[in-house]
């Protein structure tokens, strides 16, 4: 047995002391956890750790190997960014769900069979939840509520998958499943709603930007990245995975180009990243794999990067749509200065963080000679830039003066940004620190001449594409709007779901209600009130017709039945009618 | 619960312009200076395809200018179908779900 703690355990525990803590011995805190942790897990071998008998399964909170590794480091790398970015962060809601939704994400990780990961998953959810809700502002309220129901149904759909598995296997294991049978499928779909599938996508671009200044670094951290590394564990050389990525990488980079929300389009923009790595993982090859996985570990840097410059922008601005900002180099400068280094790492320049891993999977892509996903890959990489290289700082910091004049971003948001902005070039200078964590070895040599030409040519002529566009006048103008996404379906269809129902329910309710609550039982009192006078009544209606007068007649039959004036007795008279219908049933 | 300021010593001041020296992208010479550096290295981009020996894994990276022809009507296709399909098709005024 070793000395260590599972990996999970400090920053949950952690987590759960914040509220005994405040001032600067908070702050120490949040700062020590992850560095506490990350020494933690270096003290582990590698192996399987931590394992006990739960009923007939084994549990696994330890497992750790290359693959594991690699993320477990970024993870710990990026929570301890984040939580020096989020030093202001008095909200103990916020302080507390980011390092547990750090902790969960470890979790998740680290886990060697499928129950344990299954309580890490929910975690993950709950936590993100809540860094949502922490705006507290109706937007938020709404996108944290969406966002939870969309990760408890797929939550749901993982968990029938992992029971039938179980049942269907006998061993709760986390290794690879491949697609084979419904088990297979539903886990893959579970999955699938954590790692942003298209049309299972929009929780993200509905959530992200509606979370806090640093809610959001948190966030584009650890949901998406936990569920490549399973789909990189259990789902390797998944064909499916292929299409489904270059899809991802494919179709956001349009909604990018036409929206206002900055933080929205780097929402969008980390679906894209995130479509690059689920086709690494696709293709399944050595080298494929490696680069999902790279890419992963520098998309975690350079998007959380980009938020993180966005984050100030709002912080220090209190606006973040493109249609009111601009001009910021001058007040904000640093800051301007690390989102050139974030768009730059985004879009793969020579140098900078992006290069080293992308051209990783385009590369595997044509070694395994898919032509088509080559080329939407071309594009996307092509579009990146424009949308997440040039869009975002350009309408942030240049484009027309916003007349904003503001402080720059405090000094501990900076330092985070510009160890995040060293960290992206050190990786895209030095690749083979990053290379040697990888899963498989590798000798994988970025910079040829003709792939640093290449790509500086895409990206030069995408840039000269936005210049002569955006001078012309022909590039769309950002519109205050909304732009319906596939969320449109429980949005709108939600909404239109409960009006049918309110409809169709509550009418026949209420219908119910007037018929038999209060029509018919109304009509049997008003006439067991008097059942003489109103049969009576009743045949002289029938029989009267159009002629005579109907009220004199009813006055008459009124004032017989009230001084009791009949010939025979009321009792008598229904016996007579109830005996005669009988006998006419009878003979008939 | 309480709402945390968004921005708590925000200092924004819409009349900022007047008493501040101005950046450099306010001299439109500046502007032209960069634009006209930016075309150049753009033409210098497209000449050094002549002249080094490519290594590529499909036929047509060989061809001259690929990828400098494909980045840019990529993103030429981008906009516009961004901006004549997908604008039609998706935009909706800011309080359309509420």
């Amino acid at each position: 047995m070793i000395n260590a703690l599972p990996p999970a355990v400090i920053l949950i525990v952690g987590a759960l002391l914040v509220p005994l803590l405040k001032g600067r011995l908070k702050q120490a805190w949040m700062l020590l956890l992850p560095i506490a942790s990350f020494v933690n897990l270096l003290s582990i071998p590698a192996g399987t750790h931590w394992s006990f008998q739960f009923m007939d399964y084994e549990l696994v909170l330890g497992q750790l190997d290359r693959l594991s590794l690699v993320f477990g480091y970024i993870f710990h790398l990026i929570a301890f960014i984040t939580n020096l970015y989020a030093l202001h962060v008095e909200d103990r809601v916020q302080n507390i769900a980011g390092l547990a939704y750090a902790g969960a994400a470890l979790g998740v990780i680290f886990a060697g069979d499928f129950f344990t990961l299954f309580v890490f998953w929910e975690l993950l959810t709950v936590c993100a939840t809540f860094l949502v809700l922490a705006r507290r502002t109706p937007d938020a309220f709404g996108a944290g509520f969406r966002y939870f129901m969309v990760h408890v149904a797929g939550g749901l759909c993982l968990l029938a998958g992992i029971l039938l598995h179980v049942q269907q296997t006998g061993s709760v294991a986390v290794t690879f499943l491949g697609l084979n049978g419904l088990a297979s499928y539903l886990i893959f779909i579970g999955v699938g709603v954590n790692c942003a599938w298209p049309l299972l996508h929009t929780w993200l671009t509905d959530a992200y930007p509606a979370s806090t200044v640093t809610g959001t670094i948190y966030l584009s951290a650890f949901t998406t990245k936990a569920a490549v590394y399973l789909l990189a564990r259990s789902f390797a050389g998944t064909d499916a995975l292929i299409w489904i990525g270059a899809v991802m990488a494919g179709f956001p980079i349009f909604y990018a180009v036409i929206e206002n929300d900055l933080r929205r389009v780097l929402a969008y923009s980390l679906i894209n990243q995130v479509g690059f790595m689920v086709v690494g993982i696709g293709i399944g090859t050595e080298l494929a794999v490696n680069g999902a996985v790279a890419h992963a570990f520098n998309d975690i840097l350079f998007k959380g990067l980009l938020f993180m410059t966005m984050g100030a922008v709002l912080y220090r601005t209190g606006k973040i749509n493109a249609t009111d900002l601009g001009g910021l180099y001058k007040s904000m400068p640093w800051t301007c200065a690390f989102c050139i280094v974030g768009a730059a790492s985004i879009s793969a320049f020579p140098l900078f963080s992006g290069f080293v891993s992308k051209s990783m999977v385009m590369e595997a892509a044509a070694h395994d000679n898919l032509r088509l996903v080559w080329f939407v890959l071309l594009f996307a990489s092509a579009g990146v830039f424009h949308h997440a290289g040039i869009k975002i700082p350009f309408f942030a910091f240049f484009s027309h003066d916003s007349g904003l004049r503001c402080k720059e971003a405090p000094r501990h948001m900076l330092l985070a940004m510009g160890l995040t902005a060293f960290l992206c070039i050190f990786i895209g200078s030095f690749p083979q620190y990053l290379y040697r964590l990888l899963p498989y070895a590798t000798d994988y040599q970025p910079y040829t001449v003709s792939h640093v030409v290449a790509q500086t040519q895409l990206l030069f002529f995408s840039a000269l594409a936005f210049t002569l566009l955006l001078l012309s006048g022909i590039y769309p103008a950002e519109i205050r709007s909304v732009n319906v996404d596939a969320d449109w379906f429980y949005r709108k269809g939600g909404r239109l779901f409960y009006t049918l129902s309110d409809r169709i329910f509550n009418g026949l309710n209420s219908w119910a209600d007037r018929i038999f609550v209060r029509g018919i039982p109304g009509a049997l009192a008003r006439f067991f009130a008097d059942p003489g006078a109103n049969i009576q009544k009743s045949v002289a209606h029938l029989t009267a017709g159009t002629s005579g007068d109907l009220a004199a007649i009813d006055a008459a039959i009124e004032r017989r039945s009230r001084l009791g004036a009949y010939p025979v007795g009321i009792g008598v008279l229904l016996a007579v009618l109830c005996l005669s219908v009988m006998s006419f049933i009878f003979f008939w | 619960m309480k709402r945390e300021p968004e921005c708590p010593d925000q200092q924004v001041r819409p009349d900022g312009a007047r008493e501040e020296k101005p950046g450099i992208f306010d001299n439109p010479r500046n502007v032209q200076r960069l634009l006209q550096g930016f075309y150049s290295c753009v033409v210098i981009l497209l000449l050094v395809d002549l002249f080094y020996h490519k290594h590529a894994l499909f036929p047509w990276e060989e061809k001259f200018g690929f990828y400098a022809i494909y980045g840019f009507v990529a993103c030429v296709i981008l906009v516009l179908v961004a901006k004549y399909i997908l604008r039609p098709l998706v935009m909706r005024k800011e309080d359309y779900y509420d």
